[in-house]
């Protein structure tokens, strides 16, 4: 059963252009289509007006290459807990409503046009010692150091991460601590991530203040629209360790 | 021309070996001299340009993501097979070898099948060092299954995503030389020219996506590591930027494309729900380890699936193929999925799905353990279908997910051009005409960790490559051309959305270059293909200009490559006659249905020549030679 949903949508030209909210209906929304394939069908009847389409990044469509990020009615990712937005399906809204959407909004996070995000501060905050300093070549047996299973799923759970960055979209700070902490949690929970346990939290945290990112004032609203359900122990978790490292230099 | 695969002499087990001390080195002092490009940011690009730049050399990496950590690879879901015999099952090189060929359909070059066998044990290392969370077991030692229809249990995974996984760690050690200085990052850059001087491979024209300015990088060696071209169909498992256009206008520069026929549908995908959609999703093939297949017998019985007692439902792949039931490789279960449709057995609203049903394994093993096992894809199919296969059978039905084929490379993974190295899913060179589940994984990174970095330093260290600038007249040649070519699709101004014409070369390759070709449905296709090329470039509509961000002008110039090499895949499709892998030719088949290979005519690698667009490109064979595994029919009966 088609229905009908008017749009409210972030139009801005480009990183220095002031924006807006502008209006579109979009007729014709199957319930089984997603949030982006219904505005795939806006972008196409807007070509078919001679209107600028409205650009937004998206790519795997199946919630996990981190590409696609809107705020959908003020909710990183939209209504669906545990979900990006490109697994939102419009059988979420009803006929009638009216549906706003923005970009993740961030000091670190420019808005390049309408929808578009630049997160490259998130590269960077992984440049500066979110890995584990080995070269190809010199790996011992994958077997040669045990891991408790518990460890390596606490790990894993950690890992999972997509750097989406919904939980900077949502703190009011626009902190990014539950990205950084879950790269630290991961690598600093494993044996192989052990050596440079101190020296990767100082680096990262440094790097993340740098890029403008605000601070941490446990709201937990970042846990609650982590597509993948990072938990905040892990910020707990990073500012132990960076206590420890920071007052062992 | 000769092709030369430059496979090196002697048993097979040491023609690796003896390559690496043969090779050519290039000293410490010297790397940072030498630029090396890499395009794409997947698994193999990644990890090329990660070691490469351990090693110092200066590398300059590219990509369409606004971060590496974006490139489709992220999306396997399944696992990666390697060759350590961890489960004391019987599992070696060599049977990881013998079952690759196998799997290929006796179309994949045994030498560097055997290579990658050999090096599959040192991913897994290098990938654990790194930090990858593998699935582990109780004692604190890696867990593994068995996956695609292996009778060996040598598959590592991290829950259902591992390719995600593994390209963190690929991304994680590249971001540390980008950190270090030796790699240089391009995001949101398309390729849109490969630069020839005097013969090589010497760098590339790009598009800034953002900015819109064309950008000229010289190098001494090019790495396209750029993926597959799964989504000339559209609909497909793909990532919906992925696209052939770094590999076609290479190939349009010489590189010669092989065996583009050979794509693989995957058989279980949730089907297509209307014309909305944009892609298809994969569901792991894990799941066939206890979901059974079924249609009901009587063609066209549209009670719900509860209502149909035992006698009149069809497990077709246990009836078929009972030593391998649910679990023969994809090519076949996709062809069974497919005849049985075609029959009027199919089901759901469009008749184009078949069931996957565990209701016998929740009855065995209880609720908790199916959770356990695939609570995240019964989650995920929930989802998109609103269907809870707790409670009804899933539905699923096949959709393209892999290509085999890709520009051609030697035994180095050089292709046809010097110093132009292909990579990953984009060149053709080790999984035949079917791969096997968790072996996309296991490439693309033994090509970026442990190939690359040995045949780039022979080839730097054996040829002279004088320093050319990007001012060079083959860089402003290929500049304006690129620059031609956006402003022609910009100046149309037509009628028609890309979108339209993407859907439209999809239907075409679908029907007729899709599960099961015929001589009459690819002479149509090639006509069809040349048409809609025609008509896109007298009414396409592309919005915007050429100076912003504009995805729709990046998306015009993909599918522009697409209407041309859609050609190209149907002729290497009606060259084919004979059915092997995922290339089933209809006139080409045993009594019973099952592919029937023409080992006596067509056991060679297609590598075609660019001849212009519309023109007949040239034909060249590899002649391939079964050394070690003697090529018989396929059976999983």
């Amino acid at each position: 059963m088609a229905m009908t949903v008017t749009l409210k949508v972030w139009r801005q030209a480009g990183p220095a252009a002031p924006g807006r909210l502008e209006t579109y209906t979009a007729t014709n929304v199957h319930p089984d289509m997603s949030f982006l394939e219904m505005l795939d069908v806006v972008n196409e009847d807007l070509i078919r007006a001679g209107q600028d389409p409205i650009a937004f990044d998206s790519d795997c469509r199946e919630g996990i290459c981190g590409s696609c990020g809107l705020v959908i009615n003020g909710i990183p990712h939209g209504p669906d807990a545990g979900a990006t937005t490109c697994q939102v399906h419009m059988r979420r809204f009803r006929n009638g409503d009216t549906i706003t959407i923005e970009p993740f909004r961030a000091r670190a996070f420019p808005v390049l046009k309408d929808l578009v995000v630049d997160r490259g501060a998130f590269d960077r905050i992984i440049a500066a010692g979110g890995y584990v300093s080995m070269n190809v070549g010199g790996a011992p047996d994958a077997n040669a150091v045990p891991i408790p299973k518990d460890v390596a799923d606490r790990a894993m759970d950690n890992a999972q991460c997509i750097g989406c960055g919904a939980c900077v979209a949502v703190c009011k700070n626009a902190a990014a601590h539950l990205f950084t902490s879950a790269k630290i949690a991961h690598l600093g929970l494993l044996p192989q991530g052990e050596a440079e346990r101190g020296r990767r939290v100082v680096q990262m945290v440094e790097q993340m203040d740098a890029e403008g990112f605000g601070s941490c004032s446990n709201e937990g609203e970042c846990e609650a629209v982590c597509p993948k359900q990072i938990s905040i122990a892990s910020i707990a978790r990073m500012n132990r360790d960076y206590l420890k490292a920071a007052l062992g230099k | 021309m000769t092709l030369d695969s430059r496979v090196p002499g002697g048993p097979i087990a040491e023609k690796w070996d003896r390559r690496k001390f043969e090779n050519k080195l290039v000293n410490p002092a010297n790397r940072r001299k030498y630029e090396i490009i890499v395009v794409g940011t997947g698994l193999a690009g990644a990890s090329a340009a990660a070691s490469l730049g351990e090693l110092g050399y200066k590398v300059k990496l590219f990509g369409i993501h606004d971060s590496p950590r974006r490139a489709h690879s992220i999306a396997a879901q399944g696992g990666i097979n390697a060759a350590k015999n961890y489960r004391n099952d019987g599992d070696s090189i060599y049977r990881l070898f013998y079952d690759t060929v196998k799997g290929g359909d006796y179309r994949a070059r045994e030498a560097n099948v055997y290579r990658l066998a050999q090096v599959s044990v040192d991913i897994i290392d290098q990938c654990v060092a790194q930090g990858v969370p593998f699935a582990r077991e109780y004692g604190g030692l890696l867990d593994n299954r068995s996956f695609g229809g292996a009778q060996v249990s040598r598959t590592f995974y991290a829950r259902g995503q591992t390719g995600q996984q593994l390209l963190l760690g690929a991304y994680q050690s590249l971001m540390r030389q980008v950190d270090a200085g030796t790699v240089d990052l391009y995001p949101r850059r398309e390729m849109l020219d490969l630069v020839v001087v005097g013969g090589q491979a010497r760098g590339i024209v790009c598009r800034h996506l953002v900015t819109g300015e064309l950008e000229s990088h010289a190098g001494q060696a090019v790495l396209l590591c750029s993926g597959g071209y799964g989504t000339v169909f559209y609909l497909s498992t793909n990532a919906v930027n992925s696209n052939v256009t770094a590999a076609w206008r290479a190939h349009k520069r010489g590189a010669f494309f092989a065996n583009p026929c050979f794509t693989q549908i995957h058989p279980t995908c949730i089907p297509v729900s209307g014309d909305h959609q944009s892609k298809l999703t994969l569901m792991s093939e894990s799941l066939r380890n206890d979901g059974r297949v079924w249609v009901p017998k009587a063609p066209g019985d549209k009670r719900p699936p509860a209502q149909i007692p035992d006698a009149d439902r069809d497990y077709y792949l246990e009836r078929r193929y009972p030593s391998f039931g649910n679990l023969v490789p994809r090519d076949v279960a996709s062809r069974a999925a497919k005849a049985v449709c075609d029959e009027g057995r199919g089901v759901g609203e469009t008749g184009l799905s078949v069931y996957l049903d565990f209701a016998d394994a929740i009855r065995r093993l209880g609720a908790d353990t199916i959770t356990a096992r695939y609570g995240n894809l019964f989650d995920m199919y929930k989802r998109i279908t609103d269907e809870d296969p707790y409670q009804v059978p899933m539905r699923i039905y096949p959709a393209v997910h892999y290509t085999m084929g890709g520009l051609w490379v030697d035994y180095t993974l050089l292709s046809t051009i010097p110093g132009l190295f292909v990579l990953g899913e984009a060149n053709f060179s080790d999984h035949g005409a079917n791969r096997l589940g968790a072996s996309a994984l296991m490439q693309g990174l033994a090509d970026g960790y442990f190939v690359a970095p040995y045949t780039v330093a022979n080839y730097l260290g054996g040829t002279a490559t004088p320093p050319v600038s990007p001012e060079h007249d083959a860089f402003k040649e290929a500049r304006a051309a690129s620059q031609a070519r956006i402003d022609q699709v910009l100046a149309v101004k037509g009628s028609r959305t890309i979108r339209q014409f993407h859907r439209a070369i999809g239907a075409i390759c679908w029907d007729y270059v899709g599960m099961s070709r015929n001589e009459e449905g690819l002479q149509k296709a090639v006509t069809e293909i040349r048409r809609l090329r025609e008509a896109f470039w007298q009414d396409v509509s592309v919005p915007g200009d050429r100076n912003n961000l504009n995805p729709a002008l990046d998306y015009a110039g993909r599918v522009a490559d697409y209407l041309e090499f859609a050609e190209l895949l149907a002729l290497d499709a009606l060259e084919r006659r004979e059915s092997c892998g995922g290339h089933f030719r209809e006139e080409f088949q045993t009594p019973d249905g099952e592919a029937l290979r023409r080992d006596d005519q067509f056991s060679y690698v297609a590598a075609w020549e660019f001849q212009g667009v519309g023109a007949r490109p040239a034909l060249h064979k590899e002649p391939l030679v079964f050394e070690e595994v003697h090529p018989s029919q396929r059976s999983y009966k």
